[in-house]
């Protein structure tokens, strides 16, 4: 008998269709549907009951029951306790509002927000079913990565650059003669490259015929401009071109020329 | 310069801007025209996409006129561009529609019209620029008031919050007392046990 009970819950819990719901109000105007129900005049006993149902089941199938699935399970037996108590000569007199009142309006203002929500996303929405010309700033649209691009990570950046000095041949090495260079004067050379909104290539800062100086005081300055946080250090694909840009949006860069007109 | 050279040097504007463009700012750089005949021709030039059954339309968003595929063609286009387009949760939809509706308005008061937690949603649409902060409300702990940004307008095609579809009966959201004409509490004896 025990068993033949349980096989049958069993049975009907897994006949449930659960559904996600946004939140409490969502579930309540569900069950109101489902059981064609006035919504001004809500059997509250019996909501309330199968609001309750459905928490178990949630529970039952380990679904996390967001805290506001309580308070409203709460709001449910407090009204069904106010119905059942008979109003005082005071509150007769005062003619004390409905308990469900409050409860139905919300119900009825979600329910009209939910359906202008239908309306947005049935217009024709840009990117969607229309279509505007966009472009990207300047003639970078060519070179810049397409896909999204994903931040580098430091052990890449030194990769390549590992690969830049492999380039350079061992013997180039000549008397010591002080380039003269800093680093500080080296990454003003590197963001004016970048300036306006410019992409450019890891790889295109190091020339060759540069001395094994150069290439380590630009490098060092790559890593500073990025400690500054004055470039960004992209690769559209793991393994491809690393590229730099200028940290502050090219977009703002065009506008501010626009303004500057 | 003719009526019909101003259109068209109107449609050129249009046609090279990848914003939506203002009468103000057609304004501003047409600076020989009048504002009059400036509508004029954007009136027209509306027309003539709506009736030509042109592959385009101009269409007003965003306080503006912006030249848009006939959203018919859609499939199409996609085809070429290979994106499907913003695809929203229900949860970011009601967010959406609550704060279109309701702004300027907090979060506290669209937490309690959804009746969830909103924080993660109402994050997550001003990081996509659909919403915008506009102040902060003044009452203990000041929290901010958030309203939709010209993006949005811009995204549902609409030419400015008026534009929107109007919800019914919002008036109607406070019914005088529904429960007027219901004395007796109508409730089932069965249920109630």
């Amino acid at each position: 008998m025990q068993s033949n009970l349980f096989s049958d819950a069993l049975e009907n819990a897994y006949r449930v269709q659960i559904e996600e719901f946004e939140g409490p109000l969502d579930l309540l105007l569900h069950l109101i549907k489902k059981n064609e129900l006035d919504i001004y005049n809500i059997p509250i006993a019996s909501i309330t009951r199968q609001y309750l149902q459905y928490l178990d089941l949630m529970k039952e199938l380990n679904l996390d029951i967001a805290g506001e699935f309580l308070v409203m399970a709460a709001t449910l037996l407090q009204i069904k306790s106010r119905m059942l108590l008979p109003l005082t000569p005071e509150e007769e007199e005062a003619e004390v509002e409905d308990p469900r009142a409050e409860l139905v309006r919300r119900l009825l203002e979600y329910q009209r927000y939910r359906d202008a929500s239908f309306q947005l996303t049935s217009r024709n929405l840009l990117g969607r079913e229309v279509f505007a010309r966009k472009f990207d700033s300047q003639d970078v649209a060519d070179l810049a990565p397409r896909e999204e691009p994903v931040d580098v990570e430091l052990f890449e950046l030194i990769d390549a650059f590992r690969r830049v000095l492999s380039r350079v041949s061992v013997e180039t090495f000549h008397n010591v003669v002080t380039d003269g260079i800093s680093i500080a004067e080296r990454i003003s050379e590197v963001l004016s490259q970048l300036h306006g909104g410019k992409t450019i290539t890891f790889d295109s800062l190091f020339h060759t015929g540069m001395t094994r100086d150069l290439l380590v005081v630009t490098f060092l300055s790559i890593l500073e401009l990025c400690k500054l946080k004055l470039i960004k250090i992209t690769q559209a694909e793991s393994l491809g071109s690393i590229w730099l840009t200028s940290a502050a949006e090219s977009d703002n860069v065009v506008q501010e020329e626009i303004l500057v007109e | 310069m003719s009526s019909k050279s101003l259109k068209s040097v109107v449609e050129s504007l249009l046609f090279v801007h990848d914003q939506p463009l203002s009468v103000d700012r057609l304004v501003l750089l047409l600076e020989e025209h009048e504002r009059a005949d400036i509508r004029e021709a954007l009136d027209a030039l509306m027309e003539e996409y709506a009736t030509a059954e042109r592959g385009i339309i101009l269409a007003q968003v965003a306080g503006g006129y912006q030249l848009r595929s006939r959203p018919e063609h859609a499939d199409y286009i996609r085809r070429l561009t290979k994106s499907r387009g913003v695809k929203f949760s229900q949860s970011a939809l009601e967010t959406l529609a609550i704060i279109a509706y309701r702004q300027p308005i907090t979060r506290a008061e669209v937490e309690y019209l959804r009746g969830v937690d909103s924080g993660g949603v109402l994050k997550s649409l001003l990081e996509k620029k659909l919403l915008r902060i506009v102040g902060k409300k003044d009452v203990p702990g000041k929290p901010l008031i958030y309203g939709t940004s010209r993006e949005f307008l811009e995204l549902f095609g609409l030419k400015d919050l008026a534009a929107l579809p109007t919800l019914k009966e919002i008036q109607e959201l406070a019914p005088p007392d529904p429960f007027a004409d219901q004395p007796a509490l109508p409730l089932d004896p069965v249920e109630a046990g």
